[in-house]
């Protein structure tokens, strides 16, 4: 089922939370949002689900006008970020609620139900625990119960909150790669909304990148990751080095010296770079050109502060952890890919 | 005895448990088992005889019974009223919230004389129900109000935390996965309250058991229909009957604490089945 996104705004007590946005989502798409906290992600997400009204604009499922559609009969599944079991029933019975509550003509039969939930079961690895309560589960377990719950109503969209939000790294890890591979499976239409990342790079066919209730951009994980589309983005996903500069002449300058990057545009404008993602140079011809003046162990890496001659501006590089600069000593560089957004204002 | 002396970093057990015992002991087991043993002073059978005397039996009947209904009407209109002051917030809250507790701080016999008022024959309630032939004033039902009235704050107030405490999302993923407001609240929101529903309940009832000022006044105290136990007891009192007083005190002693530890074995199993703590 495609999700058609048309000029959705969202106040709350006249406080914009979303300022008219409009997305497309294809059918058997998985499609994370990704965004810092207030972004109105999470407010996207419930607007889809039917839990919020729109102030203004419309949301299709399909061709089908969505917007003027209850909760119940949008026919979603959701998966809230704290699971929002129900500790009263067992496993099984979480899962079969959705069947139950169903009226009487639509309401498959007990054996069918019994069926179906045990089905579910197995789907997320669960079999054997359907007469545990939430509160006897590990988080990763309540997790893949609340997903279960999710598709016994067949529901036409999957929309996650925050789906590993709560839960310790390595589960994370696991649970995303199984996620993906349901998905896969099963082929359903999925929102997730995420703060990580890393996460959503990873497991997404497309992110969509907020800010401040609005998307700032969207695309695959390439995308938005090589080819950021706003200093925001540039800044948000993966790490970014910055420094002010000036564009003349189709080069880029700081201070009086050119760096030997070519650009579009004139005038002020700010540059960036991954610290990861840099050359260093023997000689200097135009490159940047700076003193270490810090150092600090990555995992993998050791990331220098550098401060740049002249402007004396301090950005970050990282070395390999056998690279011989020391304090003081200087330093030749260029970043292989770099971004330069003019600076407005 | 060590495996209570485990080293803790919560220490004055030993001293708190001391205490503990010497205050229940002092307050309340010392004044109950004087009352048990002047009562048993009589003779097993003269307290047979006191005990199941018909008045007696009838006015046990009056007070357990009026005290159960009130109870459970309690029940019904003190989680609406929780329910209210939980999750709508309204001009006034505050002062409704306030007013909730009004019946504990008042004297139960200023209760006593306005419920009588109110509902006498020519009261302002009271002469609504006349014409329709309804006595509220001076028969059993005028009882149950005044139980209905000292017993409300008891249901709400324990209601009250744990709906506030309940988790707006759980009632959310029920509607996403189809169910109705009113499937939501019968099958996901009630059970979640039956434990504190419970407590209240059996504090509204011990409180109604035990209520003697806001009763007298209201209850038309008639020997045989509506005459709660504890006017009985001290209508024995008054006639110095001591050995009379004290078995149907020991009687509702008995009664009452074998309720409330029903009531709280049920409490218990509920916490393990509905709430699972």
């Amino acid at each position: 089922m495609d999700v058609r996104i048309k000029n959705i705004r969202k106040e709350f007590a006249r406080f914009p939370a979303l300022n008219g946005l409009s997305l497309d989502i294809a059918s058997s798409e998985l499609i994370a949002l990704l965004g810092p906290s207030g972004s109105g992600k999470t407010t996207l997400l419930r607007l889809i689900a039917g839990l919020e009204q729109p102030t203004e604009g419309q949301i299709f499922f399909g061709d089908e006008d969505a917007s003027l559609k209850s909760v119940q009969e949008r026919n979603i599944g959701f998966v809230f970020q704290h699971y929002a079991l129900f500790r009263h029933m067992t496993v099984a019975e979480n899962i079969a609620f959705g069947l139950k509550v169903r009226p009487a003509d639509t309401r498959p039969a007990k054996s069918e139900i019994r069926k179906r939930v045990s089905d579910l079961l197995d789907m997320v690895h669960l079999s054997g625990l359907e007469k545990r309560y939430p509160n006897q589960l590990s988080g990763g377990q309540r997790q893949r119960v609340a997903l279960a719950r999710a598709m016994a109503i067949e529901p036409r969209v999957l929309l996650l909150d925050e789906p590993f939000g709560a839960l310790d790294a390595k589960v994370r890890k696991e649970l995303r790669k199984w996620l993906r591979e349901f998905h896969d499976r099963t082929g359903h239409t999925t929102v997730f909304v995420t703060h990580d990342q890393e996460e959503a790079l990873e497991l997404a066919d497309r992110v969509v990148v907020m800010s401040q209730g609005r998307i700032e951009q969207v695309g695959s994980a390439d995308d938005v990751y090589d080819r950021p589309g706003s200093p925001f983005v540039h800044r948000f996903i993966g790490e970014a080095s910055e420094v002010p500069v000036r564009i003349e002449n189709g080069e880029v300058w700081i201070d009086d010296r050119t760096v030997g990057l070519k650009a579009e545009g004139n005038g002020p404008a700010t540059l960036f770079f991954r610290p990861h993602d840099v050359d260093f140079l023997e000689g200097c011809g135009g490159c940047f050109e700076g003193v270490v003046v810090g150092s600090r162990r990555l995992a993998g890496a050791r990331r220098l502060e550098v401060e740049l001659g002249g402007s004396r501006h301090r950005i970050e590089v990282d070395v390999p952890v056998d690279h011989p600069a020391a304090m003081k000593s200087g330093l030749n560089f260029r970043p292989r890919h770099w971004a330069v957004f003019p600076t407005n204002g | 005895m060590t495996r209570w002396r485990q080293p803790s970093i919560l220490p004055g057990f030993g001293l708190t448990l001391g205490y503990t015992l010497l205050y229940l002991t002092l307050i309340i087991l010392v004044p109950l088992a004087a009352l048990v043993w002047r009562s048993t002073g009589i003779g097993w059978s003269a307290f047979w005889a006191l005990a199941f005397d018909q008045r007696t039996l009838l006015a046990l009947r009056v007070s357990f019974g009026a005290a159960l209904i009130a109870a459970a009407v309690n029940v019904v209109f003190g989680v609406v009223v929780a329910w209210v002051l939980v999750r709508y917030d309204f001009p006034g809250r505050r002062l409704v919230d306030a007013i909730i507790d009004l019946p504990f701080a008042l004297p139960t016999a200023v209760a006593g004389i306005s419920l009588a008022a109110l509902y006498a024959p020519k009261g302002w309630i009271g002469q609504i129900f006349a014409p329709l032939g309804i006595k509220i004033a001076f028969t059993p039902l005028g009882i149950v109000i005044a139980l209905i009235f000292v017993g409300l704050p008891f249901v709400v107030r324990t209601v009250q935390p744990v709906m506030a405490e309940l988790d707006r999302e759980v009632e959310e993923a029920a509607a996403t996965l189809g169910a109705n407001r009113f499937q939501t609240l019968a099958q996901v929101v009630l059970p979640m309250l039956v434990p504190a529903i419970l407590t209240g309940f059996a504090l509204a009832f011990a409180r109604a058991v035990g209520e003697y000022g806001s009763v007298i006044f209201i209850a038309g105290n008639v020997p045989y229909v509506s005459e709660i136990a504890p006017l009985l007891i001290v209508i024995r009192l008054e006639e110095f009957n001591y050995a009379g007083a004290t078995s149907i005190a020991c009687i509702m002693l008995i009664i009452s604490f074998c309720m409330l530890l029903i009531i709280n074995m049920l409490q218990m199993w509920s916490r393990r089945r509905y709430s699972n703590v």
